[in-house]
């Protein structure tokens, strides 16, 4: 189907299925039970699921398949922010143009990085790609703003032109008339869940992006992209020319992360110079990572993954914890809750930063390889293993 | 005429004199071997015809074009394939993937954006890496990690990599090397076999006078950067000069 192995297609309609039911999938408590906290299908966090996403497995093309890591993807991030943000200004509040822009202006703009970051490879490449981003984020403050209102951010003020925007057109961002943040919410007994129309404008962008990366995966291109992680010196004494292999890479992660962008403005149309800074960058190497970088199905699961436990974790305080521990004697629970809180809230980092390292010392294929290893002990429990399967060991799907 | 034409090539690693004046020429459908003592320059002759080093004069013509200044990629696509002295294959990729990587680049040169295309679904190319690796034996390998196969399957998958791109010349740079005496054997009767099957020009470098004489039909012996004689494997083996330049190194 649509040109796809069949494996495959059962990855996409999976995730497809798991995308379009996820503001059901995702409420499974009550909505006044005390476990509703743990909740996540609401609209704003299930977009920030699908965005980052979106800039996860973009950002797996350039490092999954070639392996080469990239510090600097924020940078695109930020630049289809602005983009998008000045659509809306100059046009109107159609989402429409605003991703279209953001996209462009971000391949653009990875032209002229990856480039230059290109001539270099390993750490060397980290590092330029770092450093531009950080030059970018620096710009956006001071010489460039004119283009991002610098430290305020872009945002859009009554007295932008807006020449395209019509007369019964909504003041929100919206498609068509479609206003984004328009939801319906769906009872049924004590569970409420929420469908929102921004949501699913970034869950279709996401399928698409995701179908998208399955055919690169599967194509020449592909197989070459994977040849330069493999060994740049054979590919280059068999003929082939491993820069502009690597470059279209880079271009094509940095559309990805300027639809990511884009995206973000178009839920909340503001754009902010912190979206460019090296923690944003950091976060998308977290998550292709954690989510096993090279898989098809990774990124998106360790993006998913990383914003949830962000959410969840830093929305206990010290109040919520002291009511877990209510039940201890007063010294052990003082103590106890003193502990945890350096977990939680803000300092949720550190579990993030322990997790990580659990993942990276256990399953270095990350959050896949967790799930393949449970899928073969349960068909080695089953005795159906194959022999020689486990020898024969299978590429990364 | 050969195929390929040395002429006066000349390289100065510092006041190091690796090659002098080397003039060489590999005729077409033969095969060429270089031999001599280390640090005879064999390995930066083979480096300046890949490319990878440019010498400070002279000239080398392939196929009737200079091959100087021009980039390893380029230089495989005018027709040289390499064979390394340890086996150089995509080791995260699968034994089929190694040999499809090669069948692209022959059909689509050096650059192509196809990433819209379905690698299972290139129906000549995977007829052409499937042949090519029952062509060597290794049919029934091709979906193992390549980076999992023993020493005598990397070489040979590599054999595959270059042949199934039909180079004009193939270049072996010491493809015994560090092998035992069985596997030095296997790889004989494979290069021996490669010769009888397809009309291939290759250039080997070798240390081993075994490999060598079981080969080649032409000998160029170096030694110290020049080369002393070149000739017949018969007439190489009572060569005067050559047994002073092994001087008990081999029994020649």
């Amino acid at each position: 189907m649509l040109g796809i192995g069949k494996r495959d297609t059962t990855i996409l309609l999976v995730v497809a299925f798991m995308a379009l039911a996820a503001p059901i999938i995702l409420n499974p408590f009550p909505a006044n039970s005390a476990m509703a906290q743990f909740n996540a299908g609401y609209p704003d966090l299930m977009q920030r699921f699908v965005i980052f996403g979106i800039f996860a497995i973009g950002f797996n093309i350039l490092f999954g398949l070639t392996g080469y890591l990239s510090f600097g993807h924020a940078a695109f991030l930020g630049a289809g922010s602005y983009a998008a943000v000045w659509m809306f200004k100059l046009l109107s509040f159609n989402v429409i143009p605003a991703v279209l822009l953001s996209i462009v202006v971000a391949a653009l703009f990875s032209v002229l990085i990856g480039f230059i970051s290109l001539r270099r490879s390993g750490i060397y490449f980290s590092i330029l790609t770092l450093a531009f981003a950080q030059m970018s984020y620096n710009l956006a403050y001071s010489v460039l703003t004119p283009l991002t209102n610098g430290e305020t951010g872009l945002q859009v003020y009554t007295s932008d032109p807006q020449y395209l925007r019509g007369e019964g057109d909504p003041i929100v961002t919206h498609l068509f008339g479609l206003e984004m943040r328009a939801k319906e919410t769906l009872e049924l007994g004590p569970w409420a869940f929420d469908f929102s129309v921004g949501y699913y404008f970034c869950a279709i962008l996401m399928l698409i992006s995701f179908y998208i990366s399955i055919r690169i995966f599967r194509s020449p291109f592909g197989l070459m992209l994977r040849a330069v992680k493999s060994n740049n010196h054979r590919l280059s004494y068999t003929g082939l020319n491993s820069r502009p292999y690597a470059l279209t890479a880079f271009i094509i992660s940095g559309a990805y992360a300027g639809l990511a962008g884009g995206l973000l403005a178009a839920m909340d149309p503001l754009a902010g110079a912190e979206r460019m800074q090296w923690t944003a960058s950091g976060e998308v190497v977290l998550m292709t990572i954690l989510g096993g970088a090279g898989t098809l199905i990774g990124p998106v699961l360790g993006a998913g993954f990383i914003k949830y436990c962000e959410n969840i974790f830093s929305k206990i305080n010290e109040n919520v914890l002291h009511s877990w521990f209510a039940a201890l004697p007063d010294g052990l629970e003082t103590g106890l809750v003193w502990v945890a809180s350096k977990f939680v809230g803000e300092g949720w980092h550190l579990t993030l930063g322990l997790m990580f390292m659990l993942v990276v010392i256990f399953l270095p294929g990350g959050l896949v390889e967790g799930g393949q290893r449970i899928g073969r002990a349960l068909r080695r429990r089953r005795g159906q293993d194959e022999p020689g399967r486990s020898a024969a060991k299978e590429p990364a799907e | 005429m050969g195929i390929l034409e040395v002429k006066g090539v000349n390289k100065n690693f510092g006041g190091l004199k690796a090659l002098q004046d080397v003039n060489l020429s590999v005729q077409e459908g033969t095969v060429h071997a270089i031999i001599g003592p280390n640090g005879a320059g064999k390995s930066t002759l083979l480096n300046v015809l890949v490319g990878k080093l440019r010498p400070d004069t002279g000239s080398v013509m392939f196929d009737g074009k200079s091959v100087l200044g021009r980039k390893p990629h380029e230089i495989n696509q005018m027709g040289i394939s390499r064979v390394f002295q340890t086996p150089e294959i995509f080791t995260d990729l699968s034994v089929l993937e190694n040999v499809l990587i090669p069948c692209f680049a022959r059909r689509d040169g050096a650059f192509r954006m196809h990433a819209f295309e379905s690698v299972a679904h290139e129906g000549t190319i995977n007829e052409e890496a499937e042949q090519i690796l029952a062509d060597v034996n290794m049919a029934d390998k091709r979906n193992l990690h390549a980076g999992s196969l023993s020493r005598g399957d990397k070489r040979r998958l590599e054999m595959a990599m270059c042949l199934v791109q039909q180079p004009k010349l193939l270049l072996l740079d010491e493809p015994t090397a560090g092998m035992a005496r069985a596997d030095t054997n296997n790889t004989i009767d494979l290069l021996k076999e490669i010769k009888e099957t397809r009309p291939i020009t290759m250039a080997i470098i070798e240390h081993d006078m075994h490999v060598v004489f079981s080969l080649a039909e032409r000998i160029t012996v170096l030694a110290q950067g020049t080369p002393l004689v070149e000739d017949t494997p018969e007439n190489i083996k009572g060569h005067p000069k050559v047994r002073e330049a092994y001087l008990g190194e081999a029994q020649v």
